[in-house]
C-alpha cells in the first residue's frame, strides 16, 4: 500500500451552457441548457513518501480539479483515494492537518495585514504548540528570507515576496504532503529559483511528499524525477521524466553553415530546408547517427560551421501533447 | 475556540486600518440619528393622540439604533465571503480543520464587532450631553439595563446566524444578489430599524413577533427605554434564543449539503 493511493477516481460538473447574443440568452432565462464536462475520468496513480511528482498537463486537462480532490475540498463521483490512512474528503479535518496546500493563484494571507498576522491565525486554525510555532516559524522566515517582509502590509508585497509568505503559511503546521498548484506562475527569474530550491531542499530534508502542478517545465524538470501527465481528463503518461526525454531526445536539429550546394537524400533525415547561408536538417539518431550523417555530408561539402541542437523540455512538451492530441 | 477569537482580532485590526471609513461612517449615523429625531418631533407635535413611546423614549431608541446599527444591522454583507465564493478563494477556507459553518461565523462576528466598537463611543458620549429634545437618555433601570445587555448579546448572535445564510445560499446561486435584497427588504421594515415596532399597526406586530426580525434590536432597544416590562423582556428573550438554535441548525445543514455539490470557480 502506497502512502498516497488514487483508484479510478472520476468527477463531472454540470455546467450551463448559455450562447452568446440576446436571443439566446432570453431563451436560456427560461429554459437552462446543461452540458456535462467530465473533468477528470478513471484517474489511478500511486505515490511513496518522499516523492516529489510534477502533475502536468495543458490547460483545463483536471490538474486543479485532481488536486482539489486530493485535497479534500471536492467530492469526486466515483473512486477511491487513500491517502496517509485517510479518505480525504471522508474525514476533511482530520485530513487536512496533514496537507499543506499551496494555490498559486489565490491567496490565503490577509490583503489588509502583515503575513505575521496571518501566520498567527494559521497557528490557532492549526492549534499548533507555542514553541513548535515558534521554531518553525523562524525556520521558515530564515530559509525563504522573509525577514524584512512579514511585518509589512500584504498589499504592500511584489508577487514573488507575496508567494514566499504563501508557501511559509501552508507549511507552518509542519504537513506531510504538500500540493503546490502553479506557485511559480507570474514569478520572475529569481523569485522561481528561490521557491524551488526551498522546496527541493524541505523535501530532502523533512521527507516531505510533494505534488507539483506547473506549466513552466523547468519547474517540473528541477524538482521532480517522475512526471505524471494528465489530457482530458486521463492519465496519459506516469513515469520517469528522463525516459520521456530520451523518448523525444533521438530528434536533432542540425544547422549547417556552407557555400556549397547539398544534395542528400538518406534514412533518418526528415526535413531539409535551404537558409541564407546553409541547411537545416532534422534527423533521427536511432536511424542515422551524428557521426554517420556528418561522415556523408563532408564527403560532399565543405561545412564553415555546425550547430547541434536537441529539443528543449518545452518543445517536447509540446510534441508530447501534440502525439497524445491534447 | 481560540481560532475563532484570533478572527475577531485580525478583522478588528483590519477595520482600524481604515480610518476614514470609521469616521465616514460616524458622521453618517448623526446625519440619520438627526434627520429620524426631526421626523418624530414633527410627528408629535402635530398633536397625534396615540403614541406608544414618549417623545425621550424615542429619542434614546433611535441613537442606540444609530450607535449600534453596525452590531445590529441586517444590510451590511460580507464582501469577502462572496468574493471568495465566487473567484475561488474558497478553496483556502475548505482546507482548514476547522468547521467552515463557525468560521465564517466569527468572522461575520468579528466585522460586525469590529465596526460597532469604533463608532459606538464617540455617539452615545455625544448625544448624552445634547440638549432636550435631542439628549441621549439613561436606561428604564438598572434590571432593564442587565436584560438590554443580555438581550443584545442575543441579538448579535442571532443577526449573525441570519446574515451568515446568505453567502451559504451563494454557494450554490453563485450570486448574492437575489437573496440578500429579498431579506434586507423585508427586514429592513420588520426590524423596527426604520419605525419601533410599537409604532406598527396591531395586525403587523402581530405577524411579526412570529418572525425573528425584531428580536434582534428592537426587543434590547425597548428593554433599554422600557418600554417592555421584565417578564416580557425575559420571555423575548427565550425567543431569540429559540431563533439562535434554529438557524444555527438550518445554517449548519445547509452548508454542508451545498458543500457537497461544491464547484470552485475559476480553476
Amino acid at each position: 500500500m502506497s502512502f498516497i493511493e488514487v483508484r479510478q477516481i472520476s468527477k463531472t460538473f454540470r455546467i450551463a451552457r448559455k450562447k452568446s447574443g440576446l436571443k439566446e440568452s432570453i431563451k436560456s432565462f427560461f429554459k437552462r441548457d446543461f452540458i456535462h464536462v467530465k473533468a477528470v475520468e478513471d484517474i489511478s496513480f500511486s505515490i511513496d513518501e518522499g516523492e516529489i511528482v510534477g502533475y502536468i498537463g495543458p490547460n483545463g486537462a483536471g490538474k486543479s480539479t485532481t488536486i482539489k480532490i486530493l485535497s479534500g475540498i471536492l467530492i469526486p463521483d466515483s473512486g477511491d483515494c487513500l491517502i496517509d490512512g485517510i479518505t480525504p474528503w471522508k474525514n476533511r479535518v482530520e485530513y487536512v492537518k496533514r496537507i499543506g496546500v499551496v494555490f498559486g493563484q489565490r491567496s490565503q494571507l490577509w490583503w489588509d495585514l502583515p503575513a505575521e498576522d496571518t501566520f498567527d491565525l494559521l497557528k490557532d486554525i492549526y492549534e499548533i504548540p507555542e514553541e513548535e510555532y515558534q521554531s518553525t516559524k523562524n525556520d521558515l522566515v530564515n530559509r525563504l528570507n522573509l525577514q524584512d517582509i512579514i511585518n509589512i502590509p500584504v498589499r504592500q508585497l511584489s508577487l514573488g515576496q507575496r508567494m514566499r509568505c504563501e508557501i511559509a503559511a501552508s507549511l507552518l503546521h509542519n504537513p506531510k504532503i504538500l500540493f503546490l498548484d502553479e506557485p511559480t506562475i507570474g514569478l520572475d527569474a529569481v523569485s522561481k529559483q528561490i521557491v524551488r530550491d526551498f522546496i527541493k531542499k524541505l523535501n530532502k530534508e523533512k521527507k516531505i511528499t510533494v505534488i507539483l502542478t506547473s506549466h513552466d517545465m523547468a519547474d517540473i524538470t528541477s524538482l521532480s524525477k517522475r512526471i505524471i501527465l494528465i489530457g482530458n481528463g486521463h492519465v496519459l503518461y506516469d513515469g520517469s521524466l528522463k525516459k520521456l526525454q530520451n523518448r523525444y531526445e533521438c530528434e536533432k536539429y542540425i544547422s549547417i553553415k556552407t557555400k556549397d550546394r547539398l544534395f542528400i537524400h538518406k534514412k533518418g533525415i526528415y526535413h531539409k530546408k535551404k537558409t541564407k547561408d546553409g541547411y537545416d536538417l532534422t534527423i533521427n539518431t536511432n536511424e542515422i547517427s551524428i557521426s554517420e550523417l556528418l561522415n556523408v555530408i563532408s564527403k560532399k561539402i565543405t561545412i564553415d560551421d555546425i550547430e547541434i541542437e536537441t529539443d528543449n523540455i518545452d518543445n517536447i512538451i509540446v510534441k508530447l501533447y501534440k502525439d497524445y492530441q491534447i | 475556540m481560540r481560532a475563532y477569537f484570533t478572527y475577531f482580532k485580525l478583522k478588528f485590526i483590519s477595520s482600524l486600518q481604515y480610518r476614514m471609513a470609521a469616521l465616514a461612517g460616524i458622521a453618517t449615523q448623526f446625519f440619520f440619528g438627526f434627520v429620524y429625531i426631526m421626523v418624530y418631533i414633527a410627528f408629535y407635535e402635530s398633536g397625534s393622540h396615540h403614541t406608544p413611546m414618549s417623545m425621550a423614549q424615542v429619542v434614546t431608541y433611535l441613537w442606540l439604533n444609530q450607535a449600534l446599527l453596525a452590531l445590529v444591522n441586517q444590510f451590511s454583507r460580507e464582501e469577502e465571503l462572496f468574493k471568495i465564493i465566487k473567484d475561488g478563494g474558497i478553496s483556502y477556507e475548505l482546507i482548514r480543520p476547522k468547521n467552515l459553518y463557525f468560521m465564517w461565523y466569527f468572522k461575520v462576528i468579528g466585522q460586525r464587532l469590529a465596526n460597532v466598537l469604533l463608532r459606538f463611543f464617540p455617539l452615545i458620549i455625544v448625544t448624552s450631553l445634547l440638549p432636550s429634545p435631542f439628549h441621549f437618555g439613561l436606561p428604564a433601570s438598572f434590571s432593564h439595563f442587565l436584560l438590554f445587555l443580555f438581550s443584545l448579546v442575543l441579538g448579535t448572535l442571532l443577526v449573525t446566524a441570519l446574515t451568515v445564510f446568505y453567502p451559504i445560499v451563494t454557494l450554490t446561486t453563485m450570486n448574492e444578489k437575489g437573496i440578500v435584497n429579498l431579506m434586507i427588504s423585508i427586514a429592513d421594515i420588520l426590524s423596527g430599524i426604520v419605525v419601533p415596532i410599537p409604532f406598527f399597526p396591531t395586525f403587523l406586530q402581530k405577524i411579526s413577533s412570529f418572525l425573528p426580525f425584531q428580536y434582534i434590536s428592537d426587543l434590547p432597544f425597548q428593554l433599554y427605554v422600557g418600554t417592555i416590562s421584565f417578564e416580557k423582556g425575559l420571555f423575548g428573550m427565550m425567543i431569540q434564543f429559540i431563533w439562535i438554535i434554529l438557524f444555527l441548525i438550518i445554517g449548519n445543514f445547509f452548508m454542508n449539503q451545498s458543500l457537497k455539490r461544491v464547484t470552485v470557480q475559476g480553476g
